[in-house]
C-alpha cells in the first residue's frame, strides 16, 4: 500500500500546477454545495422556526371538516338527503375546560384557550382587516412566543386599561397608531368597541404582524356577541415535530377541527421539498463539472506515464496496483479538494452572513444561514466518490495498457 | 501457477528442468495483414546459461524476449518457466511470475525518473513485500554497491550517465533474486566503454552468481563472447549453438 501511496503522491506532486487546477475546481463544487446548503437550511429552519415558535403547533378550532350527518342517515343505509341546509350549531368548543383537561391529560405539552373573531380596526381612516385573538395573557407564554416578541410593553399590559389591545408592529406601522392610540373594532355581526393600544409586537412573520392584534379572552368574547365563548384550543407541543400525528388524535379524540402548523403551511413546506430539489440538482451539477477536472488530469497523468506503466508492469506490478495507483492520485485530489472546499465554504459562509437583505417573507436582516456538518460531510462525500468515480475510468485503462506495444513505441 | 511442472525424461534418468522453454511457439499479430512476428519456436533455457540472441532488424528477436518473459502471449505453441506451464495463467499470476523469476534490462534504462536511484531498485522489493522496510533497503543498497554505484544512490536516473542509469537497471532487475535476466539489448544505447561495463557485470551474474542471462543483442562481437549464440531470421530460430572457450 506504501508502495501504491509513494508511487501516486509522487505523480500529483510533479504536477503542481495541473494538479492544483483540479484540486480548485473540487474544492470550488464543495464549497459552493457548502454555501448554497447552508443557505437554503438556514432559510428553511428559520422560516420555519418562526412559524413554529410564532404560531401555535396545533389549533383546534370549533369547526368540523365536514357537515355532522342527518339522523336518518345514520340510522338508515338507504337514506340519501339533499339540499337540506345543515343544522346551525352554537358556536365554540363545548366544555372547553373539561377539554383542555382531557388533552393535557396526554398530549405532551401545553394547552390554552383563546377566542378568534375577524374584525376591521377602524384609525385615522384607516380600515384593516384583523384576526383578533382573545387570550389568557398568563397562560399565553406556555402556548406561544407572543410574550417575548412584544415590543414597549409586556403582555400583562392588557390588563391594564378596559379593552386593552396589542397589536403587530406592522399594522400599527399601517395605521399609525401609537400607544395609548385608541382605535375602534368592528365585527361583521355589528359589535363595535373602542380598544386603547398598549403594546406592539413583533413576530418576524410579516402577514401576522400587519394582519393580527390580541385583546383579552373577556374583549374576544364581548366582540364575539358570546359569553363564555371560546372558539380556538391552542397548542404547544415538547416537540413541535409531532405536530401532525397528535393533531390527528386531537381530531378524533375531539371531533373539531385539529390544524397542526405543517397542514396550516402545506403548501410553504411542499414549495421547500421542491427547492431542496432543486438546490441539490445545482450542487451535483457543480461537483459534476469538478469531477471533469479530476477526469481530465488523471487521464492526462495516465497518457504521460504510459511508459513508467509499461515497465511497472513488465517488471512484475500487477493491473490492481497500477490502478490503484491513479485511483489514489483522483482520491488525493479528492481529499485536497473537499478539505480545501470545507475551508472556502466556511469562508463564503460567513461572508454571506454580513450580506443584509430582505425578505417579503420574513422580515430578517441578515440572510439565514446554517452550520452543520451534515453539509459538509454530504459534500466531500460527492467530492470523494465523484473524484474516485471520474479517476477510475482512466486508472483503469491505464493498467490494461500492453507493456509490449508501449516499449516497442519507445525504443 | 496453474500447471503442475512437468520433468523430462531422458533414458530413464531424470534431467534438470529447463528454466525457460518455448514449445512450437508462434505469434502472430492479428490485424488486417496479420503478422508473424516469431514461429515454430523450440528453445530451451537451462541454469546459468548465458544465451545471446541473435539477427538482423525485425527477425524477432525482441518479440521472442517478450514472449519469454511472459510480456506478450503466444498465438499458439506452449511456454514453460520452470517446467509450470504459462498458458493457463492469468493476468496476475503472469505478473508475480515476472516479478519473482525474471528480472528485465531494457535498452534504455526505463527507470521511474521521480523516484531516486534507491527507489527505483527497491520498487520490484516492495511490489513483492517479502522483506522488511530496512531489509529492502539494506539489499538496494548492496546491489548498488557491488554495481559500483554506491555513491549515487540518493540521486535521480537525470544524474547519472548512460552507462550508470543502465547498471542501476541491472541492479533493479536482480532486486527480487531472479533465476533468469532477460536483456533486450542492453548495451544497445551505449558508448564502447559503458558497454563493455555492463557487459561485464551480466558476464558476473552468470559467473559468479550462477544467474542465467538471455540477451537481444545485434552486435555480434559482444555475442560471440557469450555461452550460447540463437540466431533468428524471419521469426525462425536458423541457428542455435554454444560457443566454446567463451569464458
Amino acid at each position: 500500500m506504501n508502495l501504491i501511496l509513494d508511487i501516486a503522491w509522487t505523480h500529483v506532486r510533479a504536477r503542481v500546477r495541473q494538479t492544483g487546477f483540479a484540486v480548485a475546481g473540487v474544492a470550488t463544487g464543495v464549497g459552493f454545495s457548502i454555501m448554497m446548503a447552508s443557505l437554503m437550511q438556514g432559510s428553511q429552519d428559520d422560516f420555519t422556526s418562526r412559524l413554529v415558535n410564532t404560531l401555535p403547533n396545533i389549533t383546534v378550532s370549533d369547526e368540523r371538516r365536514a357537515p355532522p350527518p342527518q339522523p336518518a342517515e345514520t340510522f338508515y343505509a338507504a337514506a340519501e338527503i339533499h339540499g337540506l341546509t345543515p343544522e346551525a350549531r352554537r358556536r365554540g368548543i363545548k366544555n372547553p375546560l373539561a377539554s383542555m383537561a382531557a388533552l393535557e391529560a396526554w398530549l405532551p405539552g401545553e394547552v390554552g384557550s383563546s377566542v378568534k373573531v375577524q374584525a376591521i380596526i377602524r384609525y385615522a381612516n384607516h380600515d384593516i382587516a384583523t384576526n383578533v385573538i382573545g387570550i389568557d395573557p398568563r397562560r399565553e407564554a406556555k402556548v406561544s412566543d407572543l410574550p417575548k416578541q412584544m415590543r414597549q410593553a409586556t403582555l400583562t399590559a392588557l390588563y391594564r386599561a378596559t379593552n386593552a389591545i396589542v397589536i403587530g408592529d406592522r399594522l400599527s406601522d399601517k395605521i399609525g397608531a401609537r400607544i395609548g392610540a385608541n382605535i375602534t373594532l368592528q365585527t361583521s355581526e355589528g359589535t363595535r368597541i373602542s380598544a386603547q393600544v398598549v403594546g406592539f409586537f413583533h413576530s418576524g412573520v410579516r402577514q401576522i404582524d400587519e394582519s393580527t392584534a390580541y385583546v383579552l379572552t373577556k374583549t374576544g368574547q364581548i366582540l364575539a356577541k358570546q359569553t363564555g365563548l371560546i372558539n380556538e384550543l391552542r397548542v404547544r407541543l415538547r416537540d413541535p415535530m409531532n405536530s401532525r400525528e397528535i393533531a390527528e388524535r386531537v381530531e378524533r379524540d375531539t371531533g373539531y377541527k385539529s390544524v397542526s402548523w405543517q397542514e396550516a403551511n402545506e403548501d410553504l413546506i411542499s414549495t421547500f421539498i421542491i427547492r431542496n430539489i432543486i438546490m441539490y440538482t445545482v450542487v451535483g451539477a457543480i461537483l459534476l463539472v469538478a469531477s471533469f477536472g479530476t477526469y481530465n488530469i488523471i487521464s492526462t497523468i495516465t497518457h504521460e506515464k504510459a511508459r513508467d506503466i509499461a515497465i511497472m508492469k513488465s517488471l512484475g506490478l500487477s493491473e490492481f496496483t497500477v490502478r490503484s495507483i491513479f485511483v489514489i492520485e483522483a482520491l488525493i485530489i479528492g481529499v485536497a479538494g473537499a478539505i480545501v472546499g470545507f475551508v472556502l465554504g466556511y469562508v463564503l459562509c460567513l461572508a454571506l452572513g454580513t450580506v443584509e437583505i430582505k425578505n417579503p417573507f420574513i422580515d430578517s436582516d441578515h440572510l439565514p444561514l446554517a452550520y452543520s456538518y451534515l453539509h459538509y460531510l454530504l459534500a466531500g462525500t460527492v467530492a470523494l466518490v465523484s473524484s474516485v468515480a471520474a479517476g477510475y475510468q482512466p486508472a483503469r485503462k491505464a493498467a490494461r495498457l500492453h507493456p509490449v506495444e508501449i516499449i516497442r513505441g519507445a525504443t | 501457477m496453474s500447471a503442475a511442472p512437468q520433468q523430462t525424461q531422458t533414458a530413464g534418468a531424470a534431467v534438470a528442468l529447463p528454466l525457460i522453454e518455448a514449445r512450437n511457439v508462434t505469434r502472430i499479430l492479428s490485424g488486417v495483414v496479420p503478422t508473424t512476428l516469431v514461429h515454430d519456436i523450440d528453445l530451451a533455457v537451462g541454469d546459468n546459461e548465458f544465451v545471446a540472441i541473435t539477427g538482423p532488424s525485425g527477425s524477432g528477436k525482441s518479440s521472442l524476449l517478450y514472449l519469454l518473459g511472459l510480456l506478450d502471449l503466444p498465438t499458439s505453441g506452449e511456454l514453460l518457466i520452470k517446467g509450470h506451464a504459462t498458458a493457463r495463467m492469468d493476468e496476475e499470476e503472469r505478473a508475480f511470475t515476472r516479478l519473482t523469476l525474471l528480472g528485465f534490462v531494457f535498452q534504455f534504462h526505463f527507470l521511474l525518473p521521480e523516484l531516486t536511484v534507491l527507489d527505483n531498485v527497491m520498487l520490484p522489493m516492495r511490489a513483492l513485500a517479502r522483506l522488511s522496510r530496512d531489509g529492502m533497503k539494506s539489499r538496494a543498497a548492496d546491489l548498488l554497491g557491488s554495481l559500483g554505484l554506491g555513491d549515487h544512490m540518493n540521486k535521480r536516473p537525470d544524474q547519472l550517465s548512460g552507462g550508470q542509469r543502465q547498471r542501476v537497471a541491472v541492479a533493479r532487475a536482480l532486486a527480487n533474486e531472479p533465476p533468469v535476466i532477460l536483456a533486450d539489448e542492453p548495451t544497445g544505447s551505449l558508448d564502447s566503454k559503458a558497454s563493455e561495463q555492463v557487459f561485464q557485470v551480466l558476464r558476473d551474474l552468470v559467473d559468479k552468481h550462477g544467474k542465467t542471462v538471455v540477451a537481444v543483442t545485434h552486435d555480434v562481437s559482444l555475442a560471440a563472447r557469450m555461452d550460447r549464440r540463437i540466431e533468428l531470421i524471419d521469426g525462425a530460430i536458423v541457428s542455435d549453438q554454444a560457443l566454446k572457450g567463451s569464458r
